[in-house]
């Protein structure tokens, strides 16, 4: 199994190596100064702080999750049973204030709803790695801030990821197994087995000996509990032993011997949850909280943490050493990429702009044209127009010339008629006889040009006057 | 100080998160047993704690650090022929590890010879805040770091002891200037020193002027109003700043009293006791800094001053991104130098403006 954590001899070495470099002289006191007391100073800031503490809770509906940390913490956190139906893995986050003495956590629970519920998986762990990172990035994000407030900041980042194995007795799921390796890099992980009970002893121990071997080979780094302090090392390393913990939750109290204790009760047996015996319950909660929670969430700041927030600036294009091997700092590489970042943009700027004139451009040689052709269809409907125009004129010289010619032969034809009337004689019978006599009718017929004359005139307009008209002897 | 940081006070206030019932545990789940662990691991990793002295020769500095540390700080403190006084201000710094009941302390001791010492003392706090400004420099570079040191090593300055001459009458111009440039990049703690030279009655009148000094030029000295968290803090601290310059006397050697073996400094009229209260007051000094106050010190320096610091620095040279969205500042021209000079730390609160 591999260890995370270095044997505490080497280090001491290493400190005395380091004083001695940096010239740090050993001095002895001749009296008492009185600076033990300083981590119960740095204790006593702690608990005016408050302390926070984010579980995740990861497994499939209905196997014992948010009943398992309702036995931790010994309350009653949330009522409602989850439905099977989601069609998306879901995660949901609670935050509850814990008083203990004079020690205030706040603890923020986070449940998978509807894992390994859908009929498809493949999605099922993308949104726990999700959450997972958008915790870290808004953590970033503050550190990053130029007025930041760390102290203020309530860290949501996920301390420890408590992954339920369903109790089947044979291996760990593929889905299981494919989870918990995308998640070993950025959380904790503690696997535990749900619903214990449902095991025999020893089926149990086969059980955890066969997941245990299945996670190492897979590469499954899981959290190992520290064994580098003197204090807490015996018994870490032999709950290391034991993982993963098979654990049994209950709320209910049930009456065994003459006092009540957390239990279930089947026809065949009571199930004590906090019998060590039975079930590991009471393990896990002395590993998880009483011992490591520091320790934990020491673990997810300057590892998980560190390596997420590492692997960002890179993927932003920070690095630390510049392409001759300098140190190259965050300020280089910022005004770096301002300044080509600008200058695409200047470029960018500068393609619409051409992009806009040329459009520009089109357009008017459109405009153009269409002008042009309209302009000629106008020039040719004039001389249409003109030409017609001409024509008429034309016509109505001809018909003025005809008027004139015949009023010339009316007129002549008249003189002929007085002629002739003075040729006759003393015709005294001229008045009366005119009418008898039938003379020389002339009927002209005089044409109404009005209809064909465009151009009005006086002229027209006396011989339209005239009407037709018949100019005859009676 | 900066009204900006006001709002929040630094050091220990509840983290501002969503709103969250309370809930009532039904019986014992041991989550106290996380004070433990801390304390395991602060033991484990051991504490640092950068201390300055500041005040003209023959004031009894380097005496009061090795009374305060009831060790050889500095080898020696007595100028000897061998030693001619600085002719500038120089920095010295030594480090030391000391432990006491398991507690490792490393501990690094600024001194400033040379302070107030030469005709023309214009600007002479200049290389104290350069050096200040340092270390917060070096911090800030290793923080930015993309592949960050598990634990950085603080080099920077928690607390700077003034020396006040014993004159007797008030402040005077030099030590006012250089509290008042100070007070904003680091935490004074302003003593009397050489206070056997005065009577009790002297001793008090001087405390008083001296305080009044301070308010009239607005200078916030350790333990700062302006933090306290709550109504046990305030009274704790009034009470400090009450006696705020401690009148200290301070020796490295040991007589004998009705007995006991005490440290002072015997004269002929009698010996000075140095950790009886009747005597002097540096019992008070060496409980503030050590006993009681020195985790607060260090969060002060973390959380106010370097924060103050840093927000000075990097909008000067725009160094992080600020967030996903990449907000460009208005870009200043590159000046002739990047590193802020000592004056242009955190001036942001002050409308009188530092010339420099």
């Amino acid at each position: 199994m591999p260890t995370k954590t270095t044997c505490p001899s080497s280090q001491v070495s290493d400190d005395e190596q380091k004083q001695k470099r940096e010239n740090i002289r050993s001095l002895t006191m001749s009296g008492h100064v009185g600076f033990e007391s300083l981590p119960d100073q740095l204790v006593n800031r702690s608990i005016q702080q408050g302390f926070c503490f984010n579980i995740l809770c990861v497994g499939e509906t209905g196997i014992g999750k948010s009943t398992l940390i309702d036995t931790l913490f010994n309350t009653n956190f949330e009522d409602h049973e989850s439905s099977h139906f989601y069609p998306h893995v879901r995660l949901k986050a609670q935050t509850y204030e814990l008083h203990e003495s004079n020690v205030q956590l706040k603890l923020t629970i986070v449940n998978t709803v509807g894992f390994g519920d859908q009929i498809n998986k493949e999605e099922s762990y993308q949104p726990v790695v999700d959450y997972i990172d958008a915790q870290f990035e808004a953590y970033l994000q503050e550190e990053l801030k130029i007025k930041r407030s760390l102290f203020n900041y309530h860290d949501s980042r996920i301390h420890v990821c408590l992954y339920f194995i369903s109790p089947t007795g044979h291996s760990l799921k593929t889905l299981d197994l494919l989870t918990m390796k995308t998640l070993d890099s950025k959380v904790n992980i503690i696997p535990v087995i749900a619903k214990a009970d449902a095991i025999s002893k020893a089926e149990l121990q086969k059980f955890k000996i066969k997941l245990m071997s299945e996670l190492v080979s897979n590469g499954v780094q899981i959290y190992q509990f520290p064994a580098d302090d003197e204090t807490i090392a015996k018994i870490n390393a032999s709950m290391n032993g034991h993982l993963p913990f098979a654990v049994v939750g209950s709320m209910d109290e049930v009456k065994v011997g003459n006092k009540m204790v957390k239990a279930r009760q089947y026809p065949w047996g009571v199930v004590q949850v906090e019998n060590e015996n039975h079930c590991d319950f009471v393990k896990l909660r002395e590993m998880l909280i009483c011992t490591n929670m520091e320790d934990l969430r020491e673990q997810t700041h300057t590892r998980h943490y560190e390596l997420y927030r590492r692997c960002k600036l890179e993927e932003m294009g920070f690095t630390d050493v510049g392409p001759e091997n300098k140190p190259l700092s965050l300020q280089e590489t910022y005004e770096a990429k301002r300044h080509e970042f600008y200058g695409e943009r200047q470029r960018k700027e500068e393609e619409m702009k051409q992009m806009f004139v040329q459009r520009v451009k089109e357009k008017e040689a459109i405009l153009k044209e269409a002008e042009r052709e309209l302009q000629a269809k106008f020039e040719h409907l004039k001389r249409v127009h003109q030409e017609e125009r001409m024509k008429l004129e034309e016509k109505r010289r001809l018909l003025e010339e005809e008027i004139i010619a015949f009023s010339k032969k009316k007129a002549t034809s008249e003189i002929y008629q007085n002629q002739s009337y003075m040729a006759s004689g003393s015709n005294l019978k001229k008045d009366k006889d005119r009418k008898k006599d039938p003379g020389y009718r002339f009927e002209l017929l005089c044409f109404d040009v009005r209809a064909c004359e465009i151009n009005g005139g006086r002229k027209d307009a006396e011989e339209g006057r005239e009407g037709p008209c018949t100019m005859g002897w009676p | 100080m900066d009204p900006l940081r006001q709002s929040a006070s630094p050091c220990s206030s509840r983290p501002s998160s969503p709103k969250t019932p309370p809930c009532e545990m039904l019986g014992y789940v041991g989550i106290e047993a996380v004070l433990d662990q801390l304390k395991i691991k602060a033991m484990k990793m051991g504490f640092e704690f950068n201390i300055m002295v500041v005040g003209q020769s023959g004031l009894g500095k380097s005496t009061m650090l090795n009374t305060l540390f009831k060790s050889k700080v500095w080898k020696c403190t007595l100028p000897g022929l061998a030693m001619p006084t600085p002719q500038t201000l120089q920095l010295k710094s030594v480090t030391h590890v000391i432990e006491e009941k398991g507690v490792k302390l490393k501990l690094t001791v600024t001194d400033t010879p040379g302070f107030g010492d030469q005709i023309n003392n214009d600007k002479c706090w200049n290389p104290i805040l350069g050096y200040i400004n340092e270390q917060y420099e070096r911090y800030l570079q290793e923080e930015i770091l993309i592949t960050r040191q598990r634990h950085i090593p603080d080099t920077r300055v928690h607390c700077c002891v003034y020396f006040v001459p014993p004159t007797g009458h008030c402040l005077r111009p030099l030590d006012i200037e250089f509290l008042q440039r100070l007070c904003r990049t680091v935490n004074v703690v302003p003593v009397i020193a050489r206070a056997d030279s005065l009577t009790l009655e002297e001793r008090e009148a001087f405390r008083r002027r001296i305080q009044h000094n301070l308010r009239t030029h607005c200078i916030e000295v350790y333990p700062q109003k302006c933090f306290d968290e709550d109504i046990n803090d305030r009274i704790l601290n009034s009470k400090i700043r009450d006696r705020i310059p401690f009148a200290v006397v301070g020796a490295d050697r040991q007589h004998l009293v009705n007995g006991r073996c005490v440290l002072g400094r015997k004269t002929k009229w009698g010996i000075i006791e140095v950790e009886n209260m009747a005597h002097c007051e540096f019992p008070l000094l060496r409980d503030l800094l050590i006993r009681s106050h020195l985790q607060d010190l260090k969060d002060i320096t973390h959380n106010v001053h370097y924060e103050n610091y840093r927000v000075c620095r990097l909008n000067e040279s725009h160094v992080l991104p600020h967030g996903p969205c990449w907000v460009n500042l208005a870009p200043t021209p590159p000046g002739p130098s990047v590193a802020p000079g000592p004056s242009k730390a955190c001036t942001q609160a002050r409308e009188d403006s530092d010339d420099n």
